[in-house]
């Protein structure tokens, strides 16, 4: 997808005029394994770019979320709170884990496909 | 992949989930090519390996294996393992993260006469794990070999030292096969069972099935600074047999009773208690996780920790720390979950 942007904590966001829906990458869910809980604020709060706002548990580990844009949560995936494996399954679509409405512009250390692809590369061994 | 001990594994093939329920309901592959495998052989093996571990191998016939422990002088675990008793000597299988401390330490020990080889990279060694492991094994006439039993035989037309042995309390085999064949039998296995159910199982559904069993990681559960007794492993410790590395100090620990016990907690959805979390009771430190996990089977996290002894019971409430924050969670019986193995441990428990 052209305009699916990702961080180099490896979250993805599309962006859809003021909209902004927000998740984890597929590379992300493969190296966590699979996923048992997430904690995740409620609507209405406001995030940074590069803000801490849950946490993600899998099997492994716990890692922590980072908003990659600014802006106010308008939606949670509440599906994720009974059915967090859809993290692991969707990623990029089912999975998603919030909405916000944009604050200000888009970060300007945002990654496109090309370049976050160049991130996991060199992580992965 | 990740590293473990030196060797790149799946952490999981497809999904821990689905692997984790394989080896529970049907049965699950490992390959645990991993484990340090060596060969004890020469004159007196017998006497020496008694001076080694703490179990009693005097009751072992050809054929029979038993768990074990490796302790030093201060009867701290240098390691835990599994000693098999073969006609042409002994066979035992370590950990893989203290294989070259193992053999370096049982090559120190050893009196002249006595060959231990290292034969970790000419045989693979899988297990194959879950309450359908003997029916969807392509292997014949295994009913009546008992639990931590082994013998030769055909596995998939291949020639295999097979062993009733595990790490997931299910019953099941662990197959030792030469290196340039076990890729053949890995195959059939997965093969011979698609239809049943059977998956190819990865270190995280190793992990969660051990745990659930209760079977301590040495690492994680133990290590130097932990005593059989503290580990819940006192019934491996035979000091009746004679003196043996550690028995002294065994004895002293036995007779004042281990200050350290390990007990079972479980915690609500989400809150996994990680190695090296503090376990709090009436506001103070009481002990520390030494290994935490998802159950998927259960339905709930479990853990194993560390604790002052006789400081709680079974239904007792603590509280473990979850990502820096407190958590409640509740004490309760060892194992988590029984699987189909026939016994906990070997025919020679007491």
């Amino acid at each position: 997808m052209a305009d699916r942007r990702y961080t180099k904590t490896h979250e993805w966001v599309t962006v859809d005029g003021k909209h902004a829906t927000i998740g984890i990458t597929d590379f992300a869910q493969s190296q966590l394994g699979d996923v048992v809980f997430l904690e995740l604020p409620s609507s209405g709060r406001k995030l940074t770019a590069r803000e801490t706002f849950g946490v993600v548990e899998s099997v492994k580990a716990a890692s922590d979320l980072y908003s990659p844009v600014a802006g106010r949560i308008t939606e949670v995936n509440e599906k994720l709170a009974s059915r967090p494996e859809l993290i692991n399954s969707d990623p990029y679509g089912e999975g998603w884990i919030l909405k916000l409405d944009l604050a200000g512009d888009l970060p300007p250390d945002l990654l496109d496909e090309t370049d976050y692809k160049k991130v996991t590369e060199a992580s992965a061994h | 992949m990740v590293d473990f001990g030196g060797w790149e594994m799946p952490q999981q093939y497809t999904s821990i989930r689905d692997e984790h329920f394989a080896v529970r309901k049907v049965a699950g592959l490992f390959d645990v090519s991993h484990m340090g495998r060596f060969r004890i052989a020469g004159g007196s093996s017998l006497d020496f390996l008694q001076h080694l571990v703490t179990n009693d191998l005097g009751p072992l016939v050809h054929g029979q294996a038993q768990y074990n422990l490796l302790c030093n002088e201060g009867g701290g675990i240098i390691d835990d393992l599994v000693v098999y008793r073969g006609s042409e000597g002994f066979f035992a299988v370590v950990n893989a993260s203290n294989r070259e401390r193992d053999l370096k330490w049982m090559q120190e020990q050893a009196p002249p006469g006595i060959e231990i080889e290292d034969r970790t990279f000419e045989l693979g060694l899988l297990a194959f794990q879950g309450p359908r492991a003997q029916e969807l094994l392509p292997a014949e006439g295994l009913e009546d070999l008992p639990y931590f039993g082994f013998r030769g035989g055909d596995v998939a037309g291949i020639h295999a030292l097979i062993s009733r042995t595990g790490y997931t309390g299910e019953d099941g085999f662990e197959l030792f096969i030469n290196s340039d064949r076990v890729g053949e039998v890995w195959d059939a296995i997965l093969e011979r069972g698609q239809e049943a159910g059977v998956l190819p199982a990865g270190l995280g559904a190793r992990d969660a099935t051990r745990l659930e069993a209760a079977l301590r990681l040495w690492g994680n559960d133990m290590d130097e600074t932990v005593n059989p007794y503290e580990a819940g492993l006192g019934w491996t410790v035979k000091l009746g047999k004679g003196s043996f590395i550690g028995s002294d100090a065994l004895q002293k620990i036995k007779a004042e009773g281990p200050r350290r016990t390990l007990i079972g907690l479980k915690t609500e959805a989400g809150n996994i208690a990680r190695h090296g979390a503090a376990v709090m009771s009436g506001g103070k430190r009481a002990g520390v996780i030494t290994s935490g996990t998802h159950s998927f089977f259960l339905g709930y996290p479990i853990a194993l920790a560390m604790v002052e002894a006789g400081t709680f019971r079974v239904g007792d409430r603590v509280v473990v720390e979850v990502r820096g924050r407190e958590a409640p969670a509740e004490v309760v019986k060892l194992p988590f979950y029984r699987g189909s193995a026939r016994s906990a441990a070997s025919p020679t428990r007491s």
